[in-house]
């Protein structure tokens, strides 16, 4: 009987013990549960925070960065913040504003220099190398270079001038007479500083730094640029070149600016070379 | 007998009101010292140290990493920088030798906070507490640094009021007052020592990182006890000074070595019979009563 109240007893308390590990377990796990889908939804890093330069994907750089903020404390220009709690961005992780002030592209990128993990990679070394997004020109409709007008803010402030951003010349149908020139970004070079975001005229920039992953389009893997190939291999890759004809009524050909049609043999315009000949041609033209 | 709601006052008749509050100002000064060094620079713009508890630089000179937030950072598949391991291990070998634990009561600014609800809770004599076990925070410890390794992100610092009101005093707080209330209205009045004694991962680590540590609090004249209980109503983690403190029959030595004493001092301060000293770990041996002189063993299951 003694021997059966002790294994008794026994039995109780582990049970009790397995009953106390599972209950904890049981909290700790749906604790964590809330705690996973928490961080889960709090790591999204809204697209106009910027990371500073070398920062390691975004997924990567909430797994190495320690919220230290010694990177905050180092950037001379004091752009970077960190973020608070109830902002939407993983707290305590450094960020930049472009609008409000933009990464100043230091040489020795101390941001990088103080992080002690490489939440900021610690391969960078030429801050023309670092990717922090890439300037968009979201908006053609209030930006004033395509209004016509010579603004060039962005292309000038542009620490990468010409190369980063530069300017393309098109005509200007609105007028039929004048040139325009659109701030053109190239993504080979664009380091996604946000200068010209921060600079930008407008009430609201017209050009804006977003993530890559946002800002940039992506070709087919199996696409081929048939120009390139064709200059790579020096010559077309499948039939001989034929060269172009255009199906014409005879004697017919275009002109220059494929305007319109112009018979052959006859005058290049329909305007004497006399331009008293066609005062007095009168009825107009 | 009963917990006294003014642990402490018979020390201060017996020994005057600095000396039974001495360890206490000292905390406090560390305390406030760390956080005000670490303000200079936000507030008057001289910078003595940069950064946070987690990580900082003093001087630009000596690199301190938080060794808890290297290992999930690791955990995650980064490796440190030099300045970020030398800072780590600075930090590691420090603590490993003055008890892990003295980061929660000697530099730990949510213990300004736990300490004015444990006061609050004496001085208004609050009892009620739900039960927790002191031991769930090593399962919390384990939850947060499987996060990393299994997601890849540092999850419990979206959540760590410890880091959260270090770094949100010198970098913005933004709504995180309302964590540093929650904790302290949950050890107010929810659980009596919640939030430090039994929830908190960082003081399960920073305790895991001193169990070794040479730096202890001994009942060194634990015969003069009078059974008054002050240090038991003011420590923070009471079961600790048990062993210590009554282990003489059972030859247990003087030398508290459980790893969660957080060193505060506080046991010395109220002790009116000045039964507590800081000293050695290694007291221990010489402590014991003579009949125990041979079983060591008993002492190192203690330990243990």
């Amino acid at each position: 009987m003694a021997d059966l109240s002790a294994i008794k007893r026994k039995g109780i308390t582990r049970r009790r013990f397995m009953g106390d590990v599972l209950k904890t377990a049981c909290g700790v796990g749906l604790f964590g549960l809330g705690l996973g889908l928490y961080a889960n939804r709090a790591s999204s890093l809204p697209a106009t925070f910027i990371r500073p330069p070398g920062a390691l994907p975004e997924e990567d750089f909430n797994g190495a960065c320690i919220r230290c903020g010694l990177c905050v404390r180092d950037c001379p220009y004091d752009i970077l913040y960190l973020g608070e709690v109830g902002q939407n961005i993983p707290t305590g992780t450094p960020y930049f504003i472009a609008r409000k002030g933009a990464c100043e592209m230091c040489e020795d990128i101390p941001c990088v220099a103080a992080c002690p993990t490489n939440a900021l990679d610690h391969a960078l070394t030429d801050i023309n190398e670092a990717r922090m997004g890439l300037a968009v020109l979201v908006d053609h409709e209030t930006c004033i270079a395509f209004l016509g007008l010579r603004c060039e803010v962005c292309y000038q402030i542009c620490p990468i001038k010409d190369e980063a951003i530069s300017l393309e010349r098109q005509h200007n149908a609105r007028s039929g007479k004048h040139a325009i020139f659109i701030p053109t970004v190239h993504s080979d070079r664009c380091t996604g500083c946000g200068k010209c975001e921060e600079a930008c005229i407008l009430e609201e920039a017209a050009i804006k730094v977003l993530p890559q992953h946002l800002a940039k389009g992506e070709l087919g893997k199996h696409y081929r640029l048939g120009w390139e190939e064709k200059e790579a291999a020096g010559g077309s890759l499948v039939t001989p070149d034929v060269e172009h004809r255009y199906n014409l009524p005879e004697g017919m050909r275009y002109d220059y600016y494929g305007e319109g049609l112009i018979q052959e043999g006859a005058e290049e315009t329909p305007f004497p070379s006399n331009p008293l000949d066609t005062l007095n041609k009168g009825g107009g033209l | 007998m009963a917990m006294n709601a003014f642990p402490g006052k018979e020390a201060v008749e017996k020994k005057g009101w600095f000396r039974a509050h001495q360890w206490l100002i000292a905390r406090r000064i560390s305390q406030l010292g760390i956080l005000g060094l670490f303000l200079l620079g936000p507030l008057a713009g001289i910078w003595i140290v940069k950064g946070n508890l987690s990580g900082s630089m003093t001087l630009d000179v000596l690199p301190l990493t938080d060794p808890f937030l290297l290992l999930q950072s690791m955990l995650s598949g980064n490796l440190p920088v030099l300045s970020g391991a030398l800072g780590a291990l600075i930090v590691i070998l420090f603590y490993g030798l003055v008890g892990g634990r003295v980061f929660c009561s000697w530099v730990c600014p949510v213990n300004l906070v736990t300490d004015l609800a444990a006061w609050l809770r004496r001085r208004f004599d609050l009892r009620s507490s739900a039960v927790l076990s002191r031991s769930l925070r090593y399962w919390l410890l384990g939850l947060v640094l499987s996060f990393p390794l299994v997601t890849g992100v540092i999850a419990w610092e979206y959540l760590n009021p410890v880091s959260m009101l270090h770094r949100g005093l010198f970098f913005g707080m933004g709504a995180g007052w309302v964590i540093i209330a929650a904790v302290f209205f949950f050890d107010l009045l929810l659980v009596k020592q919640g939030w430090c004694g039994r929830l908190c991962p960082m003081g399960a680590f920073y305790g895991l990182l001193g169990s070794g540590a040479l730096v202890r609090v001994k009942a060194a004249n634990r015969d003069r006890c009078d059974d008054c209980m002050d240090c038991f109503a003011v420590c923070p983690e009471p079961q600790v000074i048990k062993p210590a403190l009554k282990g003489a029959e059972q030859c247990i030595g003087p030398v508290i070595l459980d790893i969660n004493c957080t060193n505060c001092g506080r046991c010395i301060d109220v002790c009116a019979e000045e039964v507590f000293q800081f000293g050695s770990r290694l007291y221990n041996q010489r402590g014991l009563p003579k009949p125990c002189g041979k079983t060591n063993e008993a002492v190192s299951t203690v330990r243990k």
